[in-house]
This record gives C-alpha cells, structure tokens and sequence, in this order.
C-alpha cells in the first residue's frame, strides 16, 4: 500500500453556495411577504395606494402643519376665522393642548395644591414600578404596602382637611386625576369581589348560588350607563332620609360593581378551566375549603384567566370616561369641556383634543396589554396546549 | 365503660353540628337570605319614606301622559310632542334596536375582513389590520363617538356645498342624503314573493342536503336560493310593471330637498359602535381561526380537497364554533353601548328615558324600564346564540 492519495474524494467542506439572487437578502423578503400570489401583488399595490392617499394627510396635519405653541385662539384659525394661519390650512391645534395641558391632568383641582397631586401620583409610581417587575424582592410587603397604606395616604392627601391641608372636594377633581383614581379604585375592588362572585357561583349551596348568579347576570345585562344612572339618581333613594354621600363616591361603587360582575365571569372561566382532579387531590390531602381554594384551585385559576383579567382592567380604564355622561368630568369630559372654552375656539379644537384625549387612553391601555402578554410567556409553565 | 361520665347524647351532637358540611350550609344560607331580606326592607322602607317626602307618586301610569319633547329621529312611527311618554320611549327602543342591528351588521363584515387580514401573507395588509385593531381596541368607544361627531361630520360642509356622491346621494354637516323609495300599487307582491323565495329557498337547500347524503351529487343550492330570494320579488315587480319610484334629493340653494336624510347622530354612533366592535371581533376572528389545528387542514390536503373547499368545508365550520360564543357576547356589548347615544344626541332609550326623568322626575320607574329592555334584549340574544351554539357545537360519540 502506498501512501500515495490517489482519491479524488473531497477531503475538506465545500464552502455553502449563497443561494440565488431571489431566495435572500430583501428581494426574497419582498417576493414572499408582498407579491406571493398575483392576489397579493394586487392587495399589495392597493394597500400601498390606500397609504399614500391617507399617511401624508394625516402626517402632514399631526405634525407638519400643527401650531404648537400660541397664546390664543388665533394660532389655530384661518385669517378669515380670525386668526393668523393662511386659507385653507388645517391642522393640528397642539397649542390648545399645550395652553390646557394642568386643566387636563388635574381638572379645577386647586393650583396652589396640585403638589398633593404629583405627590401622589410619584408614589403611585414608585411603589407600582417594583410590583411589576418579576426580579424585585419583597413583594408582598410592597403589594400590602400598595393596595393598603397607599390608598389611605392618597385618599388623605387627596381630599385633605387633616394635617393643615386644605379640603378639596370632589367636585373640583378632574381631568386624567379623575380616571386614574376611579381605575385603581375599580380594580382593586372588583378583583376580590369578582373572586368572592365567581366562588359564590361554584358554590354548592343553592341560596349562595342563585344570588351570585342573579347579582353578576343582571349587571352583565344593563349597560354601563345604566348602573352610573342607577348610582346616581337611586342610591340616594335607598339610604335613609338625610343620608347622603359623595356623587364622586357613588361613581366609583357603580364603576366597582359593574367591573366585579365580569370580573367574576372572566375568574369563573378559569376555575372551570381547572381539572376535576386538581379538586379530588387537595380533598384527598385533608384540606379544608379556603385552603383547598387558596392554595390549590386560585393560583391555578388565575393564571390561567391573566389575559381576561387585563381585557377587564383594559375595557374599565376605558369605561371611566362615561362617568361625563352623569356630569363628571374624567379626562374625556374634561377635554370635551374646553372646546367651548371662547379663547380657544376654532374648527381644529375639538379634534385636536380628542386625539390627544385617544392617544393619552391608548398608552395606558396598550401598554397595560402588553404587559399581560409580558406576564402570560412568563408565567406560562407549559401546561398549555 | 368510658362512656359512663360522659353524657353520650350532647357531646357528639354539638361537635358534629358545627363540624357537619351540611349543617354549616343551611346555617350560611339561613344567614345569607336573612341579611339580604333585611337589606332589601331596609332599602324598601327608605324609598317609600324618600317618595313621600318628596311628595312622589309612584307608578306607571305617567307614561300616558303628553310628553311635550320632540324627537329628532324617529323612521318608523310618527311622534310628536303630543304623543304619550309611552310612544317617545317605543320611538327610543325602535332607534336602539335600529343602531344596534346596523351596527352589528356591518362591525360583523369589518371583524372579519380585518380578523382575516391579520392572518394574511402579505405583510403590509397584516401589518395595516394589526394597527387597526391595537388602536380601536385601546380608546374608550365614546371617545370614538365624539371623534366622528365633532371632528369628521362637524367639518363636513354646509347645505349649500353638499359633497355629492354615486347613485344620487349627498353628504353635508347636517347628515347623509339618500334617494327615499317610495312603494306604488302593488308594490306588497314583491314583498310577498320576498318571503316565499325565502321559504323555497329553505327547502331547496334541505332537499339537496338530502339528496347529496343519499347520492353524494352535490346540486347548486345556493345559487338557486339567491336566484330565489332576488328573483321571485323581480318577477312579481315586472308582472305589476314596477311600480317603484326613487325619490331623489335635489341640491337646492339653501337645502337639499327629496330623499330621506340619515342625521349625523345615527351616522356617528354607527360609525364609531361599528368600528371599535370590528377590531374587538376581528380578534376573535383570528383567535378562531388559529385554534383550527394545522392538522386539520393537512388531512384535508391529504384527502384532495382544494385549498377553497378546504376553508369552506374544513376551516370554517370548526373556527366558527370556537367564535361564536365571544361573537354573541361582543353583539351584546355592541348593543349595550349604544346607550352611549346621548353623546351624540341620538334619540336611543336611554337619551330618551333620561328626557323623561329630567321631565317628570320618576327616576324609579325609568331605571326599572332600562333594565327589562336591556335585560329582555341581553337575554333574547344569548338565547338565539346559545341555539346557534347547540346546533353548531361538536356531537362527540
């Protein structure tokens, strides 16, 4: 044998061809994901059209032609309305936002205390931030410390009269303050009371059942409007003559009821979500009902329903700006408000501030939902199909 | 022995009372109704003291008074402010169902269409639906009214500059004109032969459903149902030599004049109920269609079907039965926030109902009308859809 190689087998890798010009880079990118099928080219090129017809309008008028700064009325109007702005221009009117901006987020709540406000809304902040990041220890002292301490230290500086602070009664609060306070009040108690409801509906005694059910399917049934109408005009009624309390109050428990019915719907659907097995094992353990309840079923339950959750935390956020409909004023309203305001009056006005209105809604919403796709990944311990 | 100084009777009673599952229930039930009847007299009593005190009468014999309001919009009957509170709030109920059906219709083909595009290929048209829906679904549905009122149909120009669209119809700031129809002589034969297309098409299809299991040849049954549903009132029309005429408005110098005029309000409310239930429903849309296992559609494949047969006779069926129950909770919804029509100043139910308390201050009695119309309606739907349900639902073995 010698050591003569005589093979003509390939002793070493061949380097990989770059495929053809049209299977890479964005020539294939384009091929597959814009122009897959003759349909697609079409649907393509008329959505193309579609955007070119309506983006540089809608750019144009957001941000290219928007007055942002102005003393008056006068920076948003065209000459022949009166003010300086040539014939024919449209757009944005970010000035009246800029102009209105403290009356947006604390409503006729006094100048001189809008401190207590910012006060607030700093530790609101400070406190929530740690509870929703998964690596900050102690979270039970900073959820006790944020669902019970801080909503008295709020309600304390919000309303005052104690420690030499000023009262300020509800009806001088406004703006994006009003639609905060109602949605932190909203979920924090529609989520016990939405549990306690949709163990009521489990239950296995008849009575308990029936009132659940009677309870979350008649809110379920009315509108919104309703029960803030229903809070409104007959709670009073109901209470014994002379009795009387905060019409800020009365929102507030009508937003809570009506949140905590689907709240109990959305729980309901996790619980029945659970294996029947899951229930024999922890009777089986010797548990009792609160423990076998606490320590097996609600976990389990909860999060599975965490996407349902948010959907209701998501659709009342969104549901506090009804309460302008019985003359309170939450962010919408209070937007709604200065359109008539005469300084500021202009054709532009009113779409200038429901914009601002929508975008301000949509932040909280979205990210409020991104956060529960967040959550949902992370807790999702593969039991899922 | 032990049991001689312990009274055998009391001890084992008293702890298997308190012990006993049972026992406990009836105790917590007992408890319950007794706090809620005691609640339920409480508030009872102290309405009837408030009433008195306020001097009201209570009952609903106030609704055959004169209601003295007018109506902006009412299609179906004729109202005026001389007629009966019970007539404006029939006028409300018509308008809410009247919102609440065109919008359910049209959210319903938005939903989809947008549901569908999420899952398109092409990735500017999912990129188009997917902004779509992350904007209607995350602002609060009266902001969207209040975006079509004040800030698109406001602006819109006046009268004297209508925008005139196809097919005779004109768009200014105080509403949508459109050609008005109006029936001549005989004009209720094709709506006869309306009806019995309907009826024979029914049969038709459940004749060739027959036949096609019997023989497997498949027969044309939805064309021929369309061909009967359009064609029998066409041909009962062209026997009576059509006695429809279209009234069309006409640009006059201050108003337009003819036709019938849909006002901004209903526009507004429409617009805006339809559009953000779309995105709600287009998410349920797509939901439905991804849980259809790839299997599913693999066998499909498999068998030799074509890709259309495969969705209309694989995919469909099965994502619909995953849809339907969120679908019929997002029609309530739709239908319930409808009530937000007193933005827009759109005669509903609820503006209407609000009129009349502001009027006649019988608060109890206009709450407890809300809920049976808003109850009646959340309950006639569920069980239409929970029929619908039963009958689409999967028959296991």
């Amino acid at each position: 044998m010698t050591d003569t190689n005589i093979s003509f087998v390939r002793q070493e890798m061949l380097q990989g061809q770059t495929p053809p010009r049209g299977e890479r880079g964005i020539i294939r990118w384009v091929r597959l994901n814009l122009i897959a099928t003759p349909v697609d080219a079409v649907l393509t090129i008329l959505a193309l059209l579609a955007l070119a017809w309506f983006l540089p309008p809608l750019l144009n008028w957001l941000f290219v032609d928007a007055s942002w700064v102005g003393p008056d009325r006068s920076v948003c109007a065209t000459a022949a309305q009166g003010g300086i702005q040539p014939e024919n221009w449209s757009g944005a009117c970010w000035a009246f936002v800029n102009a209105k901006f403290g009356q947006f987020m604390y409503g006729p709540y006094p100048l001189d205390q809008r401190w207590r406000v910012n006060l607030v809304g700093i530790m609101f902040v400070a406190l929530l931030i740690p509870l929703l990041m998964p690596k900050v220890p102690y979270k039970v002292p900073n959820a006790v410390v944020f669902f019970f301490v801080f909503p008295i230290i709020a309600f304390f500086l919000l309303v005052g009269g104690w420690f030499g602070l000023p009262y300020v009664e509800t009806s001088r609060w406004g703006g994006l303050l009003v639609t905060l306070v109602i949605s932190f009040v909203g979920i924090s108690v529609s989520l016990p009371l939405g549990i306690a409801l949709a163990l009521g509906r489990r239950s296995k005694m008849p009575v308990i059942k029936m009132l659940c059910v009677i309870f979350i399917e008649m809110v379920r049934g009315i509108p919104l409007v309703t029960v803030l109408f229903m809070a409104s005009y007959m709670l009073p009624l109901f209470l014994p003559p002379g009795v009387s309390f905060d019409k800020f109050l009365r929102a507030l428990i009508g937003v809570a009821l009506f949140a905590s019915a689907y709240m109990a719907e959305v729980v309901r659907g996790g619980l029945q979500a659970i294996p029947k097995g899951q229930y024999e094992g922890a009777d089986s353990l010797g548990l009792g009902y609160w423990q076998k309840t606490g320590l097996i079923i609600l976990p389990q339950a909860l999060k599975l329903v965490i996407p349902g959750i948010v959907n209701t935390f998501i659709g009342l956020f969104k549901d506090t700006s009804l309460v302008s409909i019985i003359s309170m004023f939450d962010l919408l309203g209070t937007v709604r408000q200065h359109f008539n305001d005469p300084n500021w009056a202009s054709p532009q006005t009113p779409i200038s501030g429901l914009v601002f209105a929508g975008f301000v809604f949509w932040i909280f919403c979205f990210g409020m939902s991104r956060y529960s796709i967040f959550m949902e990944n992370r807790l999702d311990t593969g039991h899922k199909r | 022995m032990a049991s001689q100084d312990i009274s055998p009777g009391t001890d084992s009673g008293k702890a298997s009372l308190l012990n006993d599952p049972k026992f406990r229930g009836y105790l917590f039930q007992i408890l319950a109704v007794l706090v809620i009847a005691l609640l339920g007299y409480w508030i009872v009593n102290n309405t009837i003291e408030n009433l008195q005190r306020a001097r009201l009468a209570t009952g609903f014999g106030f609704l055959d008074g004169r209601a003295g309001f007018d109506i902006s919009s009412s299609p179906y009957l004729t109202y005026s402010s001389d007629s009966t509170f019970a007539k404006a709030l029939l006028v409300g109920i018509l308008n809410t169902l009247t919102v609440a059906v065109a919008g359910i219709i049209t959210a319903t083909i938005l939903g989809f269409i947008v549901g569908i595009g999420r899952l398109s290929h092409n990735w500017l048209i999912r990129k188009i639906c997917t902004v779509y829906v992350e904007i209607f679904r995350n602002v609060p549905p009266l902001l969207v009214i209040f975006f079509w009122y004040s800030g698109v149909l406001a602006v819109l120009p006046q009268a004297r500059q209508s925008v005139a669209l196809p097919f005779g119809t004109y768009l200014n700031n105080r509403g949508f004109y459109v050609p008005s129809l109006i029936l001549g002589e005989g004009a209720w034969l094709a709506g006869v032969a309306f009806i019995i297309g309907i009826v024979a098409a029914f049969f038709v299809k459940r004749w060739a459903h027959k036949r096609q299991m019997a023989t497997g040849q498949p027969f044309p049954a939805n064309l021929t149902a369309i061909a009967l549903i359009i064609g029998l009132p066409i041909l009962a029309l062209a026997i009576k030599g059509f006695p429809l005429t279209l009234d069309y408005p006409i640009l006059g110098a201050f108003n337009l004049k003819g036709g019938s005029q849909v006002g901004p309000e209903f526009i507004s409310l429409y617009l805006a109920l339809s559009f953000y239930t779309a995105s709600f429903i287009a998410e349920i849309v797509r939901a439905g269609i991804r849980g259809v296992g790839k299997g599913q559609t693999e066998a499909a494949h498999a068998l030799g079907l074509r890709p259309g047969t495969t969705t209309r006779l694989v995919v469909v069926p099965q994502a619909m039965r995953i849809i339907t129950p969120p679908l019929a909770s997002q029609y309530l919804n739709l239908t319930k926030n409808s009530s937000l029509a007193i933005a827009a100043g759109y005669p509903d139910l609820f503006a209407v109902g609000g009129t009349i308390l502001n009027q006649t201050g019988r608060s109890l009695e206009v709450v407890v009308i809300f809920m049976i119309v808003y109850l009646s309606l959340s309950v006639l739907t569920s069980l239409f859809m929970n029929w619908y349900n039963a009958k689409m639902a999967l028959v296991e073995r």
